[in-house]
């Protein structure tokens, strides 16, 4: 019962993980610009639910949405403000604009809400489950089944309608989508918009349940990183399924190896699936 | 009709540069409304180029392009689609990760009325069974002839008043060809302008009213398609014919 209790509680924290990789799988497989503040990006999500909360007490589903609403404007305004005109630079350009946009971001925040750690009240989401016989944490258990959610939404949003398809165009091929009369600037803008708001769903989500500080960006931005190297560069399915898998496998070597060696055990997997598979899971060759 | 309201295309002096290098030196063309005007040269001669600074994907560096009486040489390639001039370009370029009906409906974008999407799609059916039963198919997994099929729908789909093709024929089947060229004689009986850039000279003069020859990026010749075809000169030194050979 116990390994069942660690497979589903490292499947519930993939599902975060999965979520906010999309993000930047979406505009790393649409534009090759590799967003290196997407970490600082759930960061906000995290003190947007934080501040809503405690000003405003909003609920989770209202503070969820807060934080989509206010990293999808500013995931708009880093492309309108930066990413559009570093694009037509060089690739270093690109590292180091939004390289120095995370350091920005992270030290803005530390800046404005202090070096101390912040959390969300204990019981926001009622006290640990038992589901047939398995010990769930509510926070958790909502977080992952709601980040799942939106993945597999945003995956819908950008197969099955006009404006995924759209988005999707200009990221096959952008002349070709321009003879259709699409404005490739105005989908890339949404695609940022997008990427930003699963960021800050996801933080919003994490923030039910970990605390929140100016630096965890960090390690979230690492574990996306991994994620899409792993699932593929712009594959959203690919970022879902590895960012399951590397939930797990920091489950099960947390519980059976140490919590401390937990991230030895996913980079090694990282490294092993890069080596056999470069292109990673469901990557286009 | 006062003169702006009038179809008219009418490129002037274009010149194009690709940084340092030249696209086209000094291209002059004029595509009457309702005609079907071929645009040949050998390969580099500029034909893409023309076509392409005319859809607005590439700038122009001199001259003008006018279409209905305004220029539109500065303008970026979505805003001219949706003013009726729709471009299929060299190589087809579909969405490839896309199904066969998301790049016919990408297509529709540059109506001005998006509820008249669903007619669009019939029509285009109604020209392309074939691309019916490919619907759910992804545009990557379509034979030649069927990705040529889409190119010219997808391309349909925003109801243009003048279609540029570029090489339609390229890398297709002669039969494939005739049945493509047969497709544009029925478009263009419907009422379609259509300008064509294409290297199978013989096939394009067939079908043309008028013909344009570029050779380094100049329009050298010009007149009718049959007068083209005729002129035994012209066959031998532009047009790269045996003297010999009949035309159709
Ligand atoms: N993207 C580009 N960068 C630099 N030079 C280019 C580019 N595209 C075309 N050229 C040059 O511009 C000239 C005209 O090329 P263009 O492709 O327009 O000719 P074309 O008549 O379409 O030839 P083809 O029959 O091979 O398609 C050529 O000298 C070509 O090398
Ligand atoms: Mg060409």
């Amino acid at each position: 019962m116990i390994l069942l209790q660690v497979i589903v509680a490292g499947l519930l924290i993939g599902a975060v993980y999965a979520l906010f990789s999309s993000g930047l799988t979406l505009v790393w497989g649409m534009m090759n610009v590799i967003n290196f503040a997407h970490g600082e990006f759930v960061m906000l999500g995290m003190y947007v639910a934080f501040w809503a909360f405690t000003l405003a007490h909003f609920g989770v589903a209202s503070f969820s949405a807060a934080a989509a609403v206010v990293l999808f404007m500013l995931g708009v305004l880093v492309y309108l403000a930066l990413i559009r005109h570093v694009m037509r630079g060089p690739m270093l350009a690109q590292i180091l604009s939004t390289f120095g946009l995370l350091l920005v971001l992270r030290y803005a925040a530390f800046w404005a809400f202090g070096a101390n750690f912040v959390s969300l009240p204990d019981g926001i989401l009622g006290p640990s489950l038992n589901v047939g016989g398995i010990l769930l944490s509510a926070p958790k258990l909502v977080a992952g089944v709601v980040a799942l959610a939106v993945t597999i939404g945003m995956h819908l949003l950008l197969t099955r309608t006009m404006l995924g398809s759209r988005i999707l165009a200009v990221a096959e091929d952008r002349n070709a989508a321009m003879l259709m009369g699409i404005r490739p600037d105005r989908m890339q803008a949404i695609a940022w918009g997008l990427s930003g708001a699963s960021a800050g769903i996801a933080g919003a989500l994490i923030a039910t349940f970990f605390p929140i500080s100016a630096t965890v960006g960090e390690s979230l931005g690492l574990i996306a990183f991994v994620v899409v190297t792993f699932g593929g560069f712009g594959s959203v399915p690919g970022a879902m399924i590895a960012g399951l898998i590397i939930g797990l496998i920091e489950s099960l070597s947390a519980y059976y190896v140490g919590p401390v060696y937990q991230d030895v055990f996913v980079y090694a997997l990282f490294v092993l699936v890069l080596w056999i598979r470069p292109r990673g899971l469901m990557g286009k060759a | 009709m006062p003169e702006h309201t009038v179809d008219l295309l009418k490129v002037e002096h274009l010149a194009v540069h690709y940084g340092d290098l030249v696209g086209v030196a000094d291209v002059s063309i004029e595509v009457q409304p309702g005609s079907i005007v071929a645009l040949l040269g050998s390969n580099g001669a500029g034909k893409t180029t023309t076509l392409n600074a005319i859809a607005g994907l590439v700038p122009a560096s001199k001259g003008s392009i006018e279409w209905r009486g305004e220029n539109i040489a500065r303008q970026p390639a979505y805003a001219i689609v949706r003013k009726g001039l729709a471009l299929s370009p060299e190589g087809w370029r579909l969405f490839t990760g896309q199904t066969v009906e998301q790049n016919l409906r990408l297509g529709t974008t540059p109506l001005a009325d998006r509820k008249r999407a669903p007619e669009m799609l019939e029509r285009v059916y109604a020209l392309f069974p074939r691309l019916m039963e490919r619907l759910r198919q992804r545009a990557g997994t379509l034979s030649g002839g069927e990705r040529q099929m889409l190119a010219l729908g997808r391309a349909l789909m925003g109801e243009p008043r003048i279609l540029m093709l570029d090489e339609p024929s390229l890398g297709l089947a002669p039969s494939i060809i005739e049945t493509l060229y047969e497709t544009l004689g029925r478009l263009h009986d419907q009422g379609l302008t259509l300008l064509i850039a294409e290297q199978s000279i013989q096939l394009a003069l067939e079908v043309a009213d008028y013909a344009y020859v570029l050779q380094t990026g100049r329009t050298v010749l010009d007149g009718t398609a049959e007068s083209l075809a005729a002129d035994p000169q012209v066959r031998r030194i532009y047009l790269g014919l045996e003297t010999g050979e009949a035309t159709g």
